[in-house]
């Protein structure tokens, strides 16, 4: 997808820049950027060095563990289906509590492992479960502690204070997220009672022949 | 708000103190283990920069073409229902998609406009708070063969909008509107 998004700015950019007459500022515009792209880079090394550094110590003196099990009565809501002592669960919230860290290098992995542990409990091999739904969507919102990247952006720009907007992400987050959650219980209800009659139908239709 | 303001400014020295002290106590060789972990860092780092050049190039040109505004000025009756800033518009559409191409439009507004500015919070509370939820769910599950993704879709992208209406809301009433 990004293929044709990437290709389709650059090739509309410069077809509108021809009939503005904006060649110009536009090819400059492009050599600028790739260097701009550079000096960002560079910014960013420090803030995410640190940040990677520090979460190294987190997760090797086993505090990820810690706040794991703190979050046991979430994660019993969130997944009613699956048993709280079982490894899928186990997976899942440590791939909650990596993506709070922001551990990205170590949540893909536990989530991967979470998805394939809740595949082995799901019925139909390829259509996602309730579970699976509910866990990858939780994944598809955001929930770190400290948005690292951000913060590394917004200092190498010079912001007075680059941690402002630590607060406003937490609030702005646990919108999102109650927003997702609250939708996949509603949408996985409704298809589970649709399943329910379809199946209550063939089984009427059966005695019936 | 102030009370909203003072939260960000302990969040990272609390982090500091929660990890250090609890690494000590674990008897862990803290100093040895940051060093190890910093060099994911630079890793991370390397990894971004070549999706980052090609990607702020196309924004960049996109921008001083005037396409941009084009495209604002077509969508301007949404976006000003939802008292979205029109030069935030790109990174809404292009959060859910790709994440380096949103980190890509983050960098060029906050250097464009300020971090300090309207702008350069809501941009970075925007990016802070949603994930690149096409990805996300692709990998998940593409890698155990899932292919009816059920309600998944639809319940991310729903989050998705609330994380973005509600970042430029939270931005306006806690550092105010402009």
């Amino acid at each position: 997808m990004l293929n044709y998004i990437w290709s389709g700015m650059i090739l509309v950019a410069f077809i509108i820049a021809a009939f503005s007459g904006k060649l110009e500022q536009t090819t400059q515009a492009a050599i600028d950027s790739a260097g701009t792209a550079v000096q960002m880079a560079i910014g960013l090394l420090g803030v995410m060095c640190l940040w990677t550094g520090l979460m190294n110590i987190a997760d090797q003196s086993g505090l990820i563990k810690v706040i794991a099990r703190f979050l046991k009565p979430v994660t019993k809501l969130l997944f009613p289906q699956i048993h709280p002592s079982s490894s899928a669960m186990g997976a899942i919230v440590l791939n909650m509590v990596a993506n709070m860290m922001g551990l990205s290098n170590a949540a893909t992995p536990l989530g991967l492992k979470a998805i394939k542990e809740l595949q082995k409990l799901n019925q139909e091999k390829d259509t996602a479960s309730n579970a699976m739904c509910m866990f990858v969507v939780i994944n598809t919102a955001s929930i770190q502690f400290i948005p690292a990247t951000v913060i590394a952006v917004r200092s190498s720009a010079g912001s007075n204070n680059p941690f402002e907007i630590i607060a406003t992400v937490w609030i702005t987050s646990i919108c999102a997220i109650l927003v997702g959650v609250t939708a996949a219980k509603i949408l996985q209800g409704k298809e589970r009672n649709l399943r329910q009659y379809s199946m209550r139908r063939y089984a009427k239709y059966r005695k019936a022949g | 708000m102030d009370f909203i303001k003072l939260i960000s400014s302990l969040a990272i020295p609390a982090m500091f103190f929660l990890i250090l002290s609890y690494g000590l106590a674990k008897d862990v060789k803290v100093y040895d283990c940051f060093i190890e972990g910093a060099k994911d860092g630079i890793d991370t780092i390397v990894r971004i920069l070549p999706p980052l050049v090609g990607l702020l190039v196309a924004v960049g040109v996109f921008r001083a073409s005037g396409a941009l505004e084009l495209i604002t000025y077509g969508l301007k009756p949404i976006i000003s229902v939802l008292r979205m800033p029109p030069e935030v518009l790109p990174l809404a559409l292009m959060r859910p998609i790709s994440g380096s191409a949103s980190l890509a439009i983050v960098a060029d507004l906050v250097k464009t406009h300020g971090p300090d500015s309207f702008i350069g919070r809501v941009t970075s509370t925007m990016m802070g708070s949603t994930e690149t939820t096409f990805y996300t769910i692709a990998v998940y599950f593409g890698s155990v063969g899932i292919k009816n993704v059920r309600h998944t879709i639809a319940a991310a992208l729903l989050a998705d909008l609330t994380g973005i209406i509600a970042s430029i809301w939270v931005c306006g009433m806690v550092f105010g509107w402009n």
